[in-house]
């Protein structure tokens, strides 16, 4: 059963994807390019880094929620954060919190109700948040560091 | 829209933290409003178009085994996985959901269809939440990217965490 695929439908969905990824090469870019050019790594170490405390915790969940594309274009530009000085917990806080797709909230909606939707939301930003204390609480006791 | 919010929120930092290095005086005969560091935007053009460019073949690697799950998808029904047992649907509705890739769209339509056809609404969030926050499609880039230890930690954190989200999600909203 697994190898009855249709490699014309496959290759057509790659093609249909990737002419979707094409904006999202340029937004990466520039992204990347403006935050390279015009934050310092002090300024990122002050925000993001190992003391930055609520204010890091906070860029992280509305810059998840606001980001787009999928999730695997953003890796280049967390990585060059990372080695910049970003902690690892705001990275996954980050991530986690692509899971939050407000454009996608009425159609959520439509399927399983508002008070589900909001609900599920706002239980997955505080799971989030959560989440990264005890990465970082991991991090403290030496259970997981940055490689 | 999105390039401008983008912009935005990258410009509305940059006010925030940068201290005025230039003040423009009245009738200065320095009229230079702009000052570009040359050296530092060749640097950051170098570094982002590598970033990207180095990231390539393991996001088209990406993008060509979702065209293959998500091919593979219209022959297979999901439902025939769930035994009517909810921890054990839960397990294999967050496997299912971990492994599966592609919009969010997918999942809340095939979340719809499940509980259509009976399923809990716990199994169903379990499914929609893991295949939103867990991704191995996705692993082998982010464990190259991002190390393996941390892309190890996150999906599992995800993973366990899907179970806690949609038992929470369950007891509000039947409370509420």
């Amino acid at each position: 059963m697994f190898f009855n695929l249709n490699l014309t439908l496959v290759f057509s969905k790659f093609i249909s994807i990737f002419k979707s990824l094409i904006p999202v090469f340029f937004l990466m870019f520039v992204i990347t390019f403006l935050i390279s050019y015009f934050v310092k790594p002090k300024i990122l170490v002050k925000y993001l880094g190992g003391n930055s405390g609520v204010k890091g915790y906070l860029i992280a969940v509305i810059s998840g929620i606001i980001s787009t594309g999928p999730i695997y274009m953003w890796y280049p530009l967390l990585s060059d954060l990372r080695e910049t000085g970003m902690k690892d917990s705001l990275i996954l806080v980050f991530l986690y919190n692509r899971a939050v797709k407000l454009p996608l909230v009425p159609l959520m909606a439509v399927y399983f109700g508002f008070k589900y939707t909001l609900v599920l939301l706002f239980v997955m930003i505080f799971v989030s948040v959560i989440q990264g204390l005890i990465f970082e609480s991991f991090s403290f006791f030496g259970g997981i560091k940055n490689e | 829209m999105v390039m401008l919010l983008s912009l935005w929120f990258v410009m509305s930092v940059r006010c925030l933290m940068m201290k005025t290095e230039s003040k423009v005086k009245f009738g200065s005969k320095n009229k230079s409003f702009i000052n570009v560091n040359k050296k530092l935007l060749i640097m950051s053009l170098k570094k982002s178009f590598f970033s990207i460019w180095n990231a390539f073949p393991m996001i088209l690697a990406i993008v060509l085994l979702i065209s293959l799950l998500n091919s593979y998808l219209g022959s297979f029904s999901i439902s025939s996985i769930f035994s009517g047992i909810e921890i054990i649907d839960a397990f294999f509705a967050n496997v299912v959901g971990s492994i599966l890739a592609g919009s969010p769209i997918t999942s809340y339509i095939i979340g719809g269809e499940l509980l259509k056809s009976g399923v809990s609404l716990f199994v169903v969030t379990c499914f929609i939440v893991s295949w939103v926050t867990v991704g191995v499609v996705q692993f082998p880039a982010e464990s190259v990217l991002l190390s393996k230890r941390f892309a190890i930690t996150r999906n599992v954190f995800s993973f366990i965490f899907s179970f806690v989200v949609s038992l929470i999600v369950v007891v509000v909203v039947s409370l509420l």
